[in-house]
C-alpha cells in the first residue's frame, strides 16, 4: 500500500516537474516564438507587410512605448509598480513649447529633470515614506496631469527645427526615435547586468526584508529606480510630441502606464518583483504592437481590436504564471 | 521619560502613550477623510454664499452617486485584497446597454446591462480566484474588454443611443422622493446594504479573512473560491448599476464615459481608510472619502477663476498626504 502511493508520488512528481520545465520554457521564450509567429504570418497574409515603411512606422510607433516599458521592468523589478508614467510623459511634452526659447537642448533638459523630479517624490513616497507603489503612483498620475494640463493649456505646436529632426529625422535610414530607443535598451541592459546597482534591484524585489538585513541601501534602490522611471517616461513624452510637433497634455500619454505593464507582464517579468527581463520586455512591446498593426492592416476595428487584447493578455498571463497543471491540484 | 522615578501608578504610562498612539493612528486612518471634508465643507460654506444653497448640495450629492456605486463595489475587492481595473469601462458599458435597452422597454434597460455586467464580473472572478491570476492583470483585460465591447455596440463609438421620451426608464435617475433625487436614495440604501453585508454576514467575516491572510482563510475552510468570485461579481454589478443611472440621468448612452473612474473610485476607498492590503475597511469611509473628491471638484468649480485642472491636481495631493499622514502614523506606532 504504502510502496504504491510512493510510486505514484514519485510518477506524479516527475510528471509534475515535467509540465513545470515545459511551463518555465514556456514562460521564459512564449513572448519570443509568438512573435516569431506573428510575424512569419504576417509575411504571409498581409499585403506589403514586408516593406521599409511599414517596418519603419512599426518600430517609430513601438519605441515610446519601449522605453516606457523598461523604466517599468525595473520598477516591476523592485515589486513595485508606476501608473504615473503616462501623465508624466504629458507633462514633459507641455514643458517642451514652453521653454523651447531655450533651444532645443535646453527645453529637452528642463522636461526630462520635471520627469526625474516626479520620480523622485515617488520613490520617496515608496521607498522612505513606504506608501504603497500603486497609491503612491496613482496620486501622482492624477496630480502630475492636472499640472500638465495646466502648464500646457491647449494643443501647441512644436516648430524648433532641431525638435522636428529628432522627431522625423534618420541616420543612415534608421529614426533617430529608434536608435534612442536600442541606445537607451541596451543602456539598461547593461545596467541591470553588469551593475552592482542592477543586483541590487533584484534583489530588493525578491525580498526586501532580506535585502535591508544584508545591509544592502533598499531606501537608495527604490528612490533611484523610479527616478529611472521619471526620466525614462519623459524621454518618452518628448520623442512623442517631437514626432506628432505639436503636444498635447489632454491624450499624450493616456493610457501608457496600461501598454507598458502589459509589455513588461507578457515579456515574463512577474508582478512579484525579484527579476528584470530586458529583452521579454521589448519583445512584449514588440508583441502588443504588431498585434495592433496586424489588427488594423485587416481592417478589424479598433472594437474588436481591443477584445482581442484582452484575450491576448489573460492567456499570456495564464501560460506565463504556470498555472495550468502545476498549482491546486 | 525624562523621569527616572518610577510611580506603580504610572509604571505602565509607556504601553497607555503607545495605546494611546496606535488609537490616534487608527483614528487618523479610519476618519482622517472625514476631518478634511469637514473642514473643506465649513471654509467653503464660509467663503461661497452658493456653496451651501439646497441646488449645489443637491448637485454634489447627485453627481457623487454615480462614483459612489462603483467605489462600494471596489471597497469590497479592496478589502479581500484585490483590485478592480475593469469598472469604470464596465459603467460606461452598463450606461450604453441601459440606453440602448430603454428603446426596448425599461425592464430591458434594468435586466440587459446588468446580466451583461455581472457575466464580466462572473468570468474575471473566476480567473482570479480559480486560475490564480493577479487582480491587476485580469481586471486590465476586463478594461479593455468592456471597451471593446461598448464600442462595438456603438458602431465604434458614433452611435449615441437616446432614452425615448417618456420613457418610465428615465424616472429612476431624474424623479425624487420627498424632494431627495432617486441616485441619491439609491445609494443611501446600498451602503446601509453594504455596511450590514460587511459587519452581519459571514460572507463579510470571510472578506475580511481573506484580505487578511488568504492562505489562513482557506485552511480555516472560509470559501475563499466562492467569496471572491462573488466580491467581483458585486464589483461589476454596481458598476453595471452606476451606468443604468447615469444613463437616465443624462437620458443618453454616452461612450465617452468612465475613463479613468476606476482610479478615482480607488482614490475614494483609499481616503476612506481602507488598506489596499486588504483586510481592513469601513464601508462609510468610502462614502466619505467620494464626497469629499466631490466636493473639491465643487469648491473648485465655485472659485471661478481657477481652471478646472486644478481639481486633479488638488485631488491628488490630498490623497497622497492623506496615505502618507497614515504611514507616518502606524510607523511611529511600530517603532
Amino acid at each position: 500500500m504504502s510502496d504504491g502511493t510512493a510510486t505514484a508520488t514519485v510518477a506524479e512528481r516527475s510528471e509534475r516537474s515535467g509540465t513545470r520545465f515545459d511551463i518555465d520554457w514556456v514562460r521564459r521564450n512564449g513572448v519570443f516564438v509568438a512573435l516569431g509567429l506573428l510575424l512569419l504570418a504576417n509575411v504571409f497574409l498581409t499585403d506589403n507587410f514586408v516593406s521599409t515603411g511599414t517596418l519603419r512606422l512599426q518600430l517609430v510607433q513601438v519605441a515610446p512605448v519601449v522605453i516606457v516599458a523598461l523604466g517599468m521592468a525595473l520598477v516591476i523589478g523592485t515589486e513595485g509598480i508606476d501608473l504615473s508614467v503616462g501623465a508624466v510623459m504629458a507633462l514633459a511634452a507641455a514643458l517642451i513649447p514652453l521653454y523651447v526659447g531655450y533651444g532645443s537642448v535646453g527645453a529637452i533638459v528642463i522636461g526630462l529633470v520635471a520627469g526625474a523630479v516626479v520620480g523622485l517624490i515617488a520613490g520617496v513616497l515608496v521607498g522612505v515614506v513606504g506608501v504603497q507603489p500603486i497609491v503612491a503612483t496613482l496620486g501622482l498620475m492624477v496630480a502630475i496631469r492636472g499640472v500638465a494640463n495646466l502648464f500646457g493649456g491647449e494643443i501647441k505646436s512644436i516648430r524648433e527645427p532641431g525638435l522636428v529632426s529628432l522627431g522625423t529625422g534618420d541616420v543612415v535610414g534608421v529614426p533617430y526615435v529608434v536608435v534612442i530607443a536600442a541606445v537607451v535598451s541596451l543602456a539598461v541592459w547593461l545596467v541591470v547586468r553588469r551593475s552592482t546597482y542592477g543586483r541590487q534591484l533584484v534583489a530588493v524585489g525578491g525580498n526586501k526584508l532580506a535585502a535591508r538585513l544584508a545591509g544592502l541601501p533598499v531606501r537608495r534602490v527604490l528612490v533611484t529606480t523610479y527616478v529611472v522611471s521619471g526620466l525614462l517616461a519623459a524621454m518618452a513624452g518628448i520623442l512623442l510630441a517631437a514626432r506628432s510637433q505639436a503636444s498635447d497634455p489632454t491624450k499624450l500619454g493616456q493610457l501608457m502606464e496600461l501598454s507598458a505593464i502589459t509589455a513588461v507582464v507578457i515579456g515574463g517579468t512577474p508582478l512579484s518583483g525579484g527579476q528584470v527581463r530586458i529583452l521579454g520586455t521589448i519583445a512584449g512591446a514588440l508583441l502588443m504592437q504588431l498585434i495592433t498593426a496586424t489588427l488594423i492592416f485587416h481592417d478589424i476595428p479598433d472594437s474588436t481590436a481591443q477584445i482581442v487584447q484582452a484575450v491576448i493578455v489573460i492567456v499570456a498571463v495564464y501560460v506565463q504564471l504556470g498555472r495550468g497543471k502545476a498549482r491546486r491540484s | 521619560m525624562s523621569t527616572t522615578m518610577v510611580d506603580p501608578a504610572t509604571a505602565n504610562a509607556p504601553e497607555t502613550a503607545l495605546a494611546n498612539r496606535a488609537r490616534f493612528a487608527s483614528l487618523v486612518q479610519r476618519q482622517g477623510a472625514l476631518a478634511i471634508f469637514v473642514v473643506v465643507v465649513a471654509v467653503a460654506s464660509v467663503s461661497f454664499d452658493t456653496f451651501a444653497s439646497q441646488g449645489n448640495i443637491t448637485g454634489i450629492a447627485v453627481q457623487a452617486s454615480f462614483l459612489a456605486m462603483l467605489a462600494l463595489g471596489m471597497t469590497f475587492v479592496i478589502m479581500t485584497g484585490g483590485i478592480d481595473l475593469s469598472v469604470g469601462s464596465v459603467f460606461a458599458l452598463g450606461g450604453v446597454l441601459a440606453a440602448w435597452g430603454a428603446q426596448h422597454g425599461t425592464l430591458v434597460a434594468f435586466v440587459l446591462p446588468l446580466a451583461v455586467c455581472g457575466a464580466i464580473g462572473l468570468v474575471q472572478g473566476l480567473i482570479i480566484a480559480r486560475g490564480g491570476l493577479p487582480p491587476f492583470i485580469v481586471t486590465l483585460a476586463g478594461l479593455l474588454f468592456a471597451r471593446g465591447l461598448l464600442l462595438l455596440l456603438s458602431d465604434e463609438g458614433a452611435t449615441t443611443y437616446k432614452v425615448p421620451r417618456g420613457s418610465s426608464f428615465r424616472e429612476l435617475a431624474q424623479g425624487e422622493l420627498l424632494g431627495i433625487p432617486y441616485p441619491v436614495v439609491l445609494v443611501v440604501v446600498f451602503f446601509a446594504i453594504g455596511g450590514l453585508v460587511l459587519h452581519r454576514t459571514s460572507y463579510g467575516a470571510s472578506v475580511l479573512a481573506i484580505g487578511g491572510q488568504e492562505d489562513a482563510a482557506d485552511l480555516m475552510g472560509l470559501p475563499v473560491v466562492r467569496t471572491k468570485v462573488l466580491t467581483y461579481v458585486a464589483s461589476a454589478l454596481l458598476a453595471g448599476f452606476g451606468g443604468v443611472m447615469i444613463a437616465s440621468y443624462t437620458s443618453s448612452g454616452v461612450t465617452i464615459l468612465g475613463v479613468g473612474t476606476e482610479l478615482e473610485a480607488i482614490a475614494a476607498v483609499v481616503l476612506g481608510g481602507t488598506l489596499l492590503t486588504g483586510g481592513a475597511g469601513t464601508v462609510l469611509g468610502t462614502l466619505v472619502g467620494v464626497l469629499l473628491l466631490q466636493v473639491i471638484k465643487n469648491v473648485i468649480n465655485q472659485v471661478g477663476s481657477l481652471d478646472s485642472d486644478w481639481q486633479s491636481v488638488v485631488s491628488g495631493t490630498i490623497l497622497l498626504l492623506v496615505v502618507t499622514l497614515q504611514r507616518a502614523l502606524t510607523r511611529g506606532d511600530r517603532a
